[in-house]
């Protein structure tokens, strides 16, 4: 018999319809992949489960879980079973937890309140269960604040409070998505032991499809609130019958058709970056004293040829990005030297920087967050033209505008309007408009498609590709996701506490990794062509 | 603490779209249209002259010749009143014109360039607000004597600080955002950064905080005159109406209700303007409701 | 202490610093001889003279700065000179009043505010949410000393059940005084209350829209146990933030009170002296008030370490 039993839910917010006639069940110690793009129901199918909806929700149909109707189910006996019964993980491990509160507190105060045990007690089973998730007792006692934890290890704790009392359901929301891919592995890890050990049912939520096939007995896909397939993981993939998995399968693993690469060593180089270095203050610790400068970049070298891409790939917080910010003299080095085009851009001002701000254009993460809102689009991908000797007349400016978004795929019409009016891929595609513009012979993109779901991170990868073909632009590519390295790039650079501690040809470093850092790095990223092989052994 | 800026993803058509839908904006707009339309209006005309003193029909109860009664010179309240909102609309309007000119810049100047310069700007700005408006007045009357224009000024001070602090903290909010930073990759000056993207994203921020000056303001000079300490007869004024009500209470409790009504009325008014604009371009707001 | 702290005081101390000179600075360029200001036009030379002498004015500006802010430290203020006696003894005597009057003005504003604000927050968008942040608004718009002068009419002239203005003294029993200090504090506290219920209720209900209020709820933890366990004490800062604003607002709003009820406060004896010109006083008061102020903004920071542990530091 299933744990939890979804029968027709549907779903309306203020009017809006969220879902619409959605099947879905978990039986105990089974793992259930819920799939789907954004906007495509999954966070409300679950916060359905958990009746923790906005008071403007409506939803009609049948959730059972463990015999009980949980539309009909009274706040009280929801309170009973959330925490109980059903634990929830979500995805921001950064802000799920009270920042007032200590660790300890909040894993004890869930047992407490459901056994009505004493502190003491609830104390003791809250240690044994951090200690349970990895955050053993020497180093993360039980009175510390979640300000002094990582992200990974903020999700461990929020994994010990849903889990703390042995539920019988556990709902995980993009349980591992703001994490990178080594701690991501790490979390994938522990869900699935704790899954085992209690023989819980998981609901798991993801967009990757790659995850989602690494851990799931059975998946359902969604999209815009319907359920568009549901199986056995390997025979749904595998056969990709329905067109939609179908189409989500082959986005997850598109590479862009590139018929030029580049090796390294073609002529001059376009960029040489020598014995780069960033320190950062250290916090103050004392009223005189502050801790040892945190060095972010150390003593980096590397160089690049023109028309070349190069990934640069790490885990979070490796000083990838502020190599980036360095790269684009947007932030200044604490040592080294950056020459572009044979120039060097260390230690100049903004204004002898011009000439090579020219040259040199910018692609960043977020599509919402890299235009002002308060422009339009015309004026937001003329910015860069800032940088030219002579300012074009507005006429040739707009010439210049409605080109750029030609190549990008997007209509001339479009520059009359605010960034709001576009979706995020189109978004993406002004983004890289903007920073064509100029016709640079550097982009440095951080993380350009890590927003974007699976089917609009093909095409703008596409774009990417086709843009380096026809106007030999090198690229720069900061990423912490291997597909897109192995999707774009000619070569790759991996970096690890600040330092470059391998580079080489793509597909050679990401087959044979040498260093520790990228052997980590490659064993723990999904992949859905290995995960698909494996499901398929599994399950025959 | 760190502010956070939602940033509305409309034109100006949606908004006003919005605006005369929101109740409190409504409200508030009508209101203080009202306030100022009476107070243009006593420019030309009222129904009684304010300078004229008629004694023998002091302290009239509110009757249809006088409909807010008359003082304790016969003058009639209603007039009163509305050369005093002339009066309180300008002292307060001045003074939220002195603290954003000058807060405004200092806030953005002291978020574009961090460091010293910010931490500078912001020691002067807890020294400023170490003294209240009130005690501003009562030393600048205490050297230059009472009067409507030591009012603005000790006012206007006590904005400065305010319009900073907000000023700075929106900025703050704006420039770690990656359009800020596309911006610099062009090459564009901290300067020419703050006026093209931070200040008309913070605009909205500053209106609601000037709506909540304005009102503020008027409370203020109200205050003031109240203890002698802002505009001075015969120029009326509500605060100074007030005062002359005080020891007339018994016989005459028109002249302190009155007076202290368009008080209310005119600060309810901004307020609710305020709260229906930041209501309408902050949706996070709006959806908590 | 943590770094956090020590920066605070440093920085309170400094503004302390500032402000004495800017007070200092203020009464130093008042147009004209402050001793004839002082002593009025009909004076002789020969009096100027002996009271600039008496007054330290003949002295380098650095001296008499130096002078008068060392007496500030061992709360020697001067001679009034219209009262001829000690600054420190005229304020010692006015504080027993203005002090009380704002205390309980305080208290009264928290007592109403933050229920008010518990109650909105939790019923945000119902009626009686609107109900409650309809009168709010309404308060924050009402002049505390008009609002004093209508609850003067209805409960002094009316009902006669409080006087209507003055102060017996403490020497007349504490009930009677304390009689005589309830309608100025809640003439000064409901505006107050107003603004605070108002931010206790925005605070909550944006911090009732962060992650951790869902994973609190994810517990099984009933909506009740959430908003005072988890919402109140993060929402803490800005109320408490507020507060301390309030407190310098209080301040000055006891000056202009305790003139609508004839308490014979510190507010009374600032406008007494600035008619009489005394500027010691004047200077000695504003003075205090403003060294009240910064203490209080101290205390405000210190209270946000309480709140916050992200403050505190660790070891």
């Amino acid at each position: 018999m299933s744990l939890l039993e979804i029968d027709k839910l549907s779903l309306t917010i203020g009017g809006t319809r969220i879902l619409r006639d959605v099947e879905l069940s978990v039986a105990p110690g089974e793992v259930m992949g819920l799939v789907g793009e954004s906007g495509s129901g999954k966070s409300m199918t679950a916060l359905t489960v958990m009746q923790l909806l906005p008071w403007t929700a409506h939803a009609t149909g049948r959730v059972t879980f463990d015999g009980i109707d949980i539309l009909a189910a009274s706040e009280d006996q929801m309170c009973a079973l959330r925490g109980d019964d059903i634990g929830m993980v979500f995805q921001e491990p950064m802000t799920a937890l009270n920042p007032v509160k200590t660790i300890g507190e909040q894993v004890a105060e869930g047992i407490r309140w459901h056994t009505r045990a004493s502190r003491a007690y609830a104390e003791e089973r809250a240690r044994k269960m951090l200690d349970r998730v990895g955050l053993p007792a020497a180093q993360f006692p039980l009175s510390r604040y979640p300000h002094e934890l990582s992200g990974g290890q903020r999700q461990r704790v929020v994994i010990a409070i849903a889990c703390a009392l042995k539920p019988k359901l556990l709902i995980a929301d993009e349980p591992t998505t703001a994490l990178d891919v080594v701690l991501q592995a790490q979390i994938l890890d522990l869900l699935r032991d704790l899954v085992a050990e209690n023989r819980m049912g998981l609901l798991l939520i993801s967009h990757d499809l790659a995850v989602v096939t690494e851990m799931a007995d059975r998946i359902t896909i969604l999209r815009h609130g319907e359920v568009m397939e549901a199986g056995d993981t390997a025979r749904t993939l595998s056969e990709q019958l329905h067109p939609y998995t179908r189409q989500l399968a082959q986005a997850s693993m598109h590479v862009p058709a590139r018929a030029r690469t580049h090796e390294v060593g073609q002529g001059k180089p376009l960029l040489q970056v020598d014995n780069l270095t960033r320190d950062y203050p250290g916090r103050r610790i004392s009223l005189l004293k502050r801790a040892a400068p945190i060095r972010a970049v150390d003593d980096v070298s590397f160089s690049m040829a023109p028309g070349q891409s190069v990934a640069l790939v790490g885990r979070s917080g490796c000083g990838k990005s502020t190599l980036a910010r360095m790269v684009l003299a947007l932030d200044k080095p604490t040592a080294g030297t950056i020459r572009f085009r044979g120039d060097t851009l260390t230690g100049k001002s903004e204004a002898e920087l011009k000439p090579a701000r020219r040259d040199m254009q910018v692609v960043f993460q977020d599509p919402y967050g890299s235009f002002d809102p308060r422009q339009k689009v015309e004026r937001l991908v003329a910015e860069p033209l800032h940088v030219l000797e002579k300012k074009p007349p507005p006429a040739a400016r707009r010439e210049m505008v409605a080109h750029a978004l030609h190549e990008v795929g997007l209509s001339p019409s479009d520059m009359d309007k605010y960034p709001h009016e576009f979706s995020g891929g189109q978004r993406q595609r002004l983004s890289i408009a903007r920073a064509i513009i100029t016709r640079p012979k550097l982009v440095v993109a951080d993380e350009p498609v890590s927003a974007l779901d699976v089917s609009i991170r093909a095409q703008i990868l596409d774009l990417f590709a086709e843009l380096n073909q026809k106007l030999g632009i090198a690229y720069l590519f900061i990423t912490h996701d291997l597909t897109v390295a192995r999707a774009i790039t000619d070569e790759v650079m991996v970096m690890h506490d600040g330092k470059i501690v391998e580079r080489g040809r793509t597909s050679e470093v990401l087959d044979h990794p040498q260093s520790e850092a990228a052997k980590a790095l490659v064993a723990a990223a999904p992949d859905l062509h290995r995960a698909i092989a494996k499901k398929m052994q599994e399950q025959g | 603490m760190t502010l956070h800026i939602d940033i509305p993803d409309e034109n100006l058509a949606g908004i006003l779209a919005k605006a005369f839908k929101n109740r409190s904006f409504l409200a508030g707009f009508v209101i203080t249209a009202l306030v100022a339309a009476v107070a243009i209006l006593s420019f030309f005309w009222t129904p009684y002259d304010v300078t004229k003193l008629v004694i023998s029909d002091k302290t009239q109860a509110p009757s249809l010749a006088h409909w807010f009664g008359t003082d304790h010179f016969g003058r009639d309240i209603l007039s009163m009143i509305m050369v005093g909102a002339r009066n309180s609309i300008a002292v307060a309007l001045v003074a939220v014109g002195i603290g954003m000119g000058i807060g405004v810049p200092l806030g953005a100047f002291a978020a574009a360039r961090g460091g010293t310069a910010d931490d500078v700007l912001m020691r002067l700005n807890d020294l400023v607000f170490a003294f209240p408006a009130l005690l501003s007045a009562i030393m600048i009357t205490a050297i230059f004597g009472p009067g409507a224009f030591n009012a603005i000024i000790a006012i206007g001070i006590f904005n400065i600080p305010v319009f900073a602090r907000v000023a700075r903290a929106g900025a703050l909010a704006i420039w770690p955002r990656e359009f800020i930073l596309a911006a610099r990759a062009a090459g564009k000056s901290r300067t020419l950064i703050s006026i093209e993207h931070v200040l008309p994203n913070i605009a909205t921020l500053l209106l609601v905080q000037g709506t909540i000056q304005f009102a503020l303001g008027i409370l203020a000079e109200a205050g003031l005159s109240y203890v002698g300490l802002g505009t001075q007869p015969p120029m009326p004024s509500w605060g100074r109406m007030l005062f002359d009500a005080q020891t007339r209470m018994v016989v005459a409790p028109w002249m302190a209700i009155f007076p202290g009504m368009a008080i209310v009325i005119t600060v309810l008014g901004l307020n609710l303007l305020g709260d229906g604009i930041a209501d309408i371009l902050d949706p996070k707001s709006r959806r908590q409701r | 202490m943590t770094a956090y702290l020590f920066k605070r005081l440093v920085i309170a101390v400094v503004t302390l610093v500032l402000a004495s000179m800017v007070v200092f600075a203020v009464l130093e360029i008042i147009p004209g001889d402050p001793a004839r200001l002082m002593l009025g036009l009909n004076a002789s030379a020969d009096q100027v003279e002996l009271l600039r002498n008496q007054m330290g004015l003949n002295a380098p500006v650095v001296l008499r700065y130096l002078h008068w802010a060392g007496g500030l430290m061992s709360l020697d203020f001067g001679r009034s000179y219209t009262y001829s006696v000690p600054v420190i003894d005229l304020v010692r005597e006015r504080l027993v009043v203005s002090l009380p009057l704002t205390l309980m003005a305080l208290a009264l504003s928290t007592a109403i505010a933050i229920p008010v604000g518990l109650f909105s927050a939790s019923r945000s968008g119902r009626a009686g949410d609107t109900i409650a942040m309809g009168a709010a608004q309404l308060g924050v718009a009402v002049p505390n000393f008009w609002f004093a002068l209508m609850l003067i009419y209805f409960f002094a002239v009316w009902l006669r059940l409080v006087p209507a203005g003055g102060f017996p003294g403490w020497s007349a029993g504490v009930w009677p005084a304390l009689k005589s200090l309830l309608l100025p504090a809640i003439a000064l506290a409901l505006p107050q209350a107003a603004i605070l219920a108002r931010v206790t209720r925005s605070a909550l209900i944006e911090v009732l829209n962060e992650d951790y209020i869902r994973t609190a709820r994810a517990k099984g933890l009933p909506y009740r146990l959430v908003l005072w366990r988890h919402a109140l004490r993060n929402a803490m800062i800005p109320v408490v933030t507020i507060l301390g604003l309030q407190f310098a607002f209080l301040l000055a709003g006891t000056i202009i009170i305790e003139n609508v009820f004839y308490l014979p406060g510190l507010g009374r004896l600032v406008f007494q002296a600035i008619n009489q010109r005394d500027l010691i006083v004047v200077e000695s008061v504003v003075m205090l008030l403003v060294a009240a102020v910064i203490v209080v903004n101290f205390v405000v920071d210190l209270s946000y370490a309480v709140v916050d542990p992200r403050l505190r530091g660790r070891q």
